[in-house]
């Protein structure tokens, strides 16, 4: 393994508005292992996607891809490094104006290094692969949330990237979403892509990946495998794996 | 009473807004003639916010026509002077008039429409998916509407300035005002150089309107509320910008003008 096969982060500080959401965070994902990032609401989850894809600008300390520190680059900068990497938003993120064929081939259009033959049959291929071939012609407004995860799981494979980040991918889905999603990551995994989710859902993380973090209050309290989570007695990841009255608000 | 530490919080937020209003403005302008230059974004921009102004700007253009030749009507009766009742109404539209009056519906109605368009794909994560998809924003979102703004808008002004003159003729042809004496009369008051003046100030007012709503949108915050907040902004802000530059460029011509 070598550092221009992972992403990682170094000290890490990151705030909004005075308020800590990440402090001295350390964090690697390597090539292959698959990992989720575990946590209550708040704990700055999918911030750690929009700083590790450069999204976000850190308060400091350093966010690497492979080899290039991106803090403080323009975008055009780390451009073909970024390439390696695609997300799935929590909302699919599909953008309104477009159908779900031109979604899924924004990249490729944006590109402009495949004729448009081409970028239709890459579309068909992706939107096969996810099961949403009959809705090439869509617009997302007219699909199901369960649908749009699954053309935006489409989209962040039409560049075939290394990496695919997962931002709470089976929120609000009912129970077969929930088993399809799953099954497609543990597809995408088959085929040689490493998956980075941050979720809530114990079940989806536990099926999809062998590695684990866990935060709280801006800080990682724990990282290691399933076992090993269920093994810890740190209070914190104990009650978010099983709460008890104690947990209740009031 | 507002202490120094508070005034100085204010001041620097103040100044933080405006180097980044004017840092997006930099950078788009420095674009606009950089490849990709999304042909179909704009044409489906220049729709949008020029062509479908259009009955807006025409209704705007009419009254005004109408509202100025009235009050020209009956101040210059008196001194049996109506005959130059052509002349004002083209002067003042034409130079001041159509231009504000045209760019402050478009801001109202085209303004607000951008903030909330961008605004929408800001809190649902389109534009961050956009830049992850290696799409650099402000060319593909910005830029297009900028130069949609800066056509268009001049455009609507002449389409305004000319209706609002034909709006002052029906006023004048009803006060009995001889047509021909209406017509010969529009040149009066008029150079070259207040031809110029009307169609450079919509120019500039399509560009504040853009990119002030196109600068708001991509900063908005905070879900729907925060959307329905930015479009309001954006609204206020582009107008009083207007009024604002409207002043400095009519100083600017009058002192060319010697």
């Amino acid at each position: 393994m070598t550092s221009s096969d992972s992403i990682r982060m170094e000290k890490l500080c990151y705030s909004i508005g005075g308020r800590k959401i990440l402090e001295n965070f350390d964090f690697l994902l390597e090539r292959g292992v698959n990992r989720t990032i575990l946590g209550v609401s708040g704990a700055g989850k999918t911030t750690i996607l929009k700083l590790l894809l450069g999204l976000l600008n850190p308060d400091s300390g350093s966010v690497f891809l492979g080899d290039l520190c991106i803090t403080g680059l323009s975008e055009s900068s780390f451009m073909q490094q970024r390439k390696r990497i695609a997300i799935v938003f929590q909302g699919g993120a599909l953008f309104d104006s477009m159908t779900v064929g031109e979604n899924v081939g924004y990249r490729l259009f944006e590109e402009g290094r495949l004729s448009q033959a081409e970028i239709t049959q890459v579309v068909i291929e992706k939107l096969s692969f996810v099961g949403v071939e009959a809705a090439l012609n869509l617009y997302p407004a007219e699909l199901s949330g369960g649908m749009k995860k699954r053309v935006a799981i489409a989209r962040a494979l039409a560049a075939d990237p290394d990496y695919i980040f997962f931002d709470e991918p089976t929120t609000g889905l009912d129970p077969i979403g929930v088993f399809n999603i799953c099954n497609l990551m543990q597809r995408l995994q088959t085929e040689g892509k490493t998956t980075l989710m941050v979720t809530h859902d114990l079940a989806t993380a536990f099926a999809t990946s062998q590695r684990f973090t866990f935060l709280h209050k801006a800080c990682m309290l724990f990282e290691g495998n399933e076992e090993e989570m269920r093994a810890s007695s740190i209070p914190e990841v104990q009650e978010f794996l099983a709460p008890t009255d104690s947990s209740l608000f009031v | 009473m507002m202490n120094s530490a508070v005034i100085d919080k204010l001041l620097l937020l103040f100044f933080h807004e405006l180097q980044n209003y004017f840092t997006l403005a930099g950078r788009t302008f420095a674009r606009i003639f950089r490849r990709p230059f999304y042909y179909r974004e704009f044409a489906t921009q220049f729709d949008k916010l020029g062509f479908s102004s259009l009955f807006i700007c025409i209704l705007t253009g009419l009254f005004s026509g109408m509202v100025m030749a009235l009050q020209s009507l009956i101040q210059l009766k008196p001194f049996a002077a109506t005959s130059y009742v052509g002349g004002m109404v083209a002067v003042t539209m034409i130079k001041e008039l159509g231009p504000v009056l045209a760019a402050l519906m478009v801001a109202g109605r085209v303004g607000s429409a951008i903030t909330a368009e961008l605004g929408t794909m800001v809190v649902t994560e389109q534009v961050d998916a956009m830049r992850v998809e290696g799409t650099d924003i402000i060319k593909r979102l910005v830029v297009p509407r900028l130069k949609a703004m800066l056509l268009a808008l001049p455009l609507l002004t002449i389409v305004t300035d000319m209706i609002s003159i034909f709006g002052g003729y029906i006023m004048s042809a009803g006060y009995n005002v001889n047509p021909i004496m209406y017509i010969s009369g529009l040149p009066q008051f008029m150079v070259f150089q207040d031809l110029v003046e009307g169609v450079v100030k919509p120019a500039v007012f399509g560009a504040i309107i853009a990119i002030t709503a196109c600068y708001v949108g991509l900063n908005t915050r905070g879900g729907a509320a925060g959307v329905g907040a930015a479009a309001k902004k954006a609204v206020v802000l582009s107008s009083v910008l207007i009024l604002i530059c409207d002043f400095f460029i009519a100083k600017v011509f009058v002192v060319f003008r010697g």
